[in-house]
């Protein structure tokens, strides 16, 4: 008898510590193996932790953190937007286009993002009135828009030397570069929208529970509109920013598999795939840890093609993370 | 020899569940039953639901495994537990109310789908057709074994089931509610089949809460009530006020509460419903709802109940139909523009189509109001999102750990309180109960009974949804019942002529066209 209960009793503390395991990782997400990786980097090579350098990989994962923000909204519906790549390279072609306009160049800006915007709210009509399925229809687009993004310079590259607004691809502000100060604003502006908004809570009601949002009164084709518009803009704002940073654009090569980064920046960061649970800030680390990686890599001395298939394997272990703590979360 | 010891060694037990109990994290699904099953017998299981029926049958199939300390015994031997292969392989079998059969194969597929008869590795087609052919023969079936099963009706379909138990040489089959979707021919065919199993000494444990079913099958009743075994009764002792009082465990006429009602010179029409058709199922539904009254939606599963409640709040569209309230008329196609209007539904599948699981209960009760409470940019107003929160989970005596604990963590009966208290905070004239006490425990259940009456007190609206005639018959002041989509007819109280199950049943199965 004695050694049933003891037995029981064993097993009862190991299920304990599991479900505390558990609900760790789901409260502190993916910090703990951000700082892990960082630690391991410096270890490797002592110039990891400097201050240039942690300036270098900040700026690196801007862009991807401006698109992983808006996939982060389009995921947190239960949606996917393969499209963002192929939109920041269009955005691009016509900010520097449109940079070259004599006296009106600082237009460039609006431009590129507002072409964002416009294929975003495309696709966000498509998924959300015609009820396409998100994967079909950014899939589609990422094809079509990368043919537009070739056609606005009749597939070559563009260049401005004289770009009007190349400060925010190479300036700073304070010592901090504009990149990073542009992804954090993006980064805090999403928190305000998804977290003290209404809409912000349609958009977890509507990825959580679509069809219960619907009887709830809860406009979700507008929701649905929002987020695709959202995800599109900041895919033209990431469009000017790769532009200020290159002084050119070029519609084949640019952000070309960049909407790959960006959906493993915000699986890595605990937002779920099948919506209604996430947060930006997970995003956020979830776009550092893999511009860390990329670095990282670099500074240790990997080779390109061990990079790939570390990447690639990181992607899969942070999906098999999401499982986890989806169990954690799940009762009964 | 006592009476009961010669009963006892004439019937030779084949189950007995020894101090099964089952909990789920802090809450307890069942607690030290203990049930003794004697082959041949048809034991029938009764309890509200959520009294732990199902729970204990799938500890019994091996879906789930019994905290320590309870054991599954058959022919006297002890059996492995938590296990659904090796309980089957002990011959238990149990045919749910969702029948688990892939219509696009053959009765004889179906019948061994997992289990196929082989011959060098590949499916021996001939002999899954003979073998089937002598199953269904021994049931006394008119379909063939090759017949489609998207062919079969509902009740042939469940034969099908009840073939497939048999084909793995089943000795205890466990039948949940097998009737709820049968017409009275099919169900007469079932009991034949039963009949012919215990026969051939097959032990059956039955589920059901249709008293007139249990009276006509049962050996032996078995209760269980609040996750706990209440007592079992032998066939001399049935009696039906005993059984419900040791279901309900308490008087039933407390239990429901009925009270303010307006007489019946102050009626006033509230929603008034012409012609509603959906082009499908619905024809022609018409029928007027008053204020402070509480009207049941009585019918057959399938009946179209729950679609015509549906159309009424705009969830589907309606091909022709019209709606006034308070004589207005509405044209409603979305659930927002019937929310805004004042009418309020409440889903009978609170988790596919009511609760945000992974969001708070705060959030999960605010949801209807958020943009009517919104601050100017539409930010949100967390202040009085909580102080409605708050409210409402004293108002409704939601137990929860707190506001900011997820909806999903909570047990049914309060989740559905949570999705009730989200409906009130629109402040609806006219509200649609779909099963409202739908898998939810007693003590909430009459909780929410006397939230009905408070509502309805206050001159409310109630078009209230349910497939339990107890219920109907004790909250409602009237009932309505459909039947293929249309209104059969109406069954009123009057003085000294209470509300009556069986004029219910009758128009509900269409006994009153024969």
């Amino acid at each position: 008898m004695t050694d049933g209960s003891m037995v029981t009793k064993a097993a009862d503390q190991a299920a304990v510590r599991s479900r505390r395991l558990r609900t760790a990782f789901a409260a502190l997400g993916m910090l703990p193996v951000l700082i892990l990786l960082a630690v391991g980097f410096q270890f490797i090579n002592p110039r990891f932790l400097t201050g240039t350098n942690l300036l270098i990989v900040t700026q690196q994962s801007s862009i991807n953190i401006v698109l992983a923000a808006g996939m982060t909204f389009v995921i947190l519906t239960g949606g996917i937007d393969l499209s963002v790549g192929s939109i920041l390279a269009a955005s691009a072609m016509v900010a520097v286009l449109v940079s070259l306009v004599p006296d009106l160049g600082m237009l460039g800006i609006p431009a590129g993002i507002l072409m964002g915007l416009g294929f975003g709210v495309i696709n966000g009509l498509l998924v959300a009135y015609i009820r396409l399925p998100p994967f079909i229809v950014t899939l589609g687009s990422l094809t079509a828009v990368r043919g537009v993004a070739r056609l606005l310079g009749e597939d070559t590259t563009v260049f401005n030397s004289d770009l009007p607004f190349d400060f925010i691809g190479n300036g700073s502000l304070l010592g901090i570069p504009w990149l990073v100060i542009i992804a954090l604003t993006v980064v805090v502006l999403s928190w305000l929208v998804l977290k003290r908004t209404v809409l912000g809570t349609w958009i977890y009601a509507v990825g959580g529970n679509a069809e219960a949002a619907r009887l709830t009164g809860i406009k979700v084709p507008l929701v649905l509109l929002f987020v695709y518009g959202v995800s599109g803009l900041l895919a033209g704002l990431g469009g000017v920013m790769s532009a200020a940073r290159l002084y050119a654009a070029n519609g084949l090569q640019l952000g070309q598999s960049y909407e790959l980064d960006a959906i493993a920046a915000v699986i890595l960061g605990g937002t779920s795939f099948v919506g209604g649970v996430g947060s930006i800030w997970g995003t956020l680390i979830g776009g550092l840890i893999i511009a860390v990686l990329s670095n990282g890599l670099i500074l240790a001395g990997v080779s390109d093609i061990w990079q790939y298939i570390i990447k690639g394997l990181v992607i899969i272990v942070a999906v098999a993370l999401d499982r986890y703590r989806l169990q954690a979360g799940a009762r009964t | 020899m006592s009476a009961a010891a010669r009963i006892e060694a004439a019937q030779r037990p084949v189950l007995e569940m020894r101090h099964i109990s089952k909990t789920f994290g802090p809450a307890r699904a069942l607690q030290d039953v203990s049930l003794t099953v004697n082959a041949g017998e048809l034991h029938a299981l009764m309890g509200e639901n959520g009294a732990g029926k199902s729970t204990l049958m799938k500890v019994l199939s091996g879906a789930y495994r019994p905290d320590a300390g309870g054991e599954i015994l058959i022919d006297g031997i002890p059996v492995a537990t938590g296990d659904p292969i090796k309980a089957r392989a002990q011959g238990i079998a149990v045919i749910y109310q969702e029948l688990s059969l892939a219509p696009n194969l053959t009765v004889a597929q179906n019948i061994f789908l997992g289990n196929e008869p082989r011959r060098f590795g590949i499916v021996d087609r001939d002999q899954c057709n003979r073998r089937a052919g002598e199953i269904i023969e021994r049931l006394g079936v008119s379909f063939s074994a090759r017949a489609l099963v998207s062919s079969l009706s509902l009740g042939e379909r469940q034969l099908v089931e009840i073939a497939r138990a048999l084909s793995t040489s089943a000795r205890i089959i466990v039948m949940d509610e097998p009737t709820t979707s049968l017409t009275s021919r099919e169900t007469d065919r079932l009991f034949e089949v039963i009949a012919t199993l215990k026969a051939q000494g097959i032990a059956i444990i039955y589920i059901s809460h249709r008293m007139e079913e249990v009276y006509q099958l049962a050996d032996r009743v078995s209760v269980l009530r609040d996750s706990g075994y209440v007592g079992t009764l032998e066939r001399a002792d049935l009696n039906a006020s005993r059984l419900v009082s040791m279901m309900v465990g308490r008087d039933l006429s407390a239990f429901y509460k009925k009270d303010h009602r307006p007489p019946d010179s102050q009626r006033r029409v509230a929603l008034s419903v012409r012609g509603m058709s959906d082009g499908a199922l619905l024809k022609n539904c018409s029928f007027d709802l008053y204020h402070g009254e509480v009207l049941a939606l009585a019918g057959l599963v399938g009946s179209g109940r729950t679609e015509l409640a549906r159309l009424i709040f705009g969830a589907d569209r309606r091909t022709a139909g019209e709606l006034k309230l308070d004589g207005k008329p509405l044209a409603i196609a979305s659930p927002r523009e019937a929310l805004d209007a004042g009418i309020a539904y409440l889903t009978e599948d609170r988790k596919e189509l009511g609760l945000f699981l992974d969001m708070s209960i705060a959030d999960n009760i605010n949801m209807g109001v958020l943009a009517k409470d919104a601050r100017a940019g539409g930010f949100r107003d967390f202040t009085v999102a909580d102080r409605r929160a708050a409210k409402a989970i004293a108002d409704l005596s939601i137990r929860a750990r707190s506001a900011q604990a997820n909806a999903g963590s909570l047990s049914g009966g309060n989740q559905q309180k949570v999705l009730l208290a989200r409906l009130l905070e629109t402040e609806p004239k006219v509200v649609i109960l779909d099963e409202p006490t739908r898998g939810v425990d007693v003590g909430a259940k009459s909780e929410i009974y006397r939230l009905i009456d408070s509502l309805a007190g206050k001159g409310i609206a109630i078009l209230m949804i349910s497939s339990e005639l107890p219920e109907v018959i004790g909250v409602a002041d009237r009932v309505m019942v459909m039947r293929d989509g249309a209104i059969a007819g109406e069954v009123t109280a009057s003085e000294g002529k209470p509300l009556r199950q069986e004029e219910i049943m009758e128009l509900a199965t269409g006994a009153d066209q024969r």
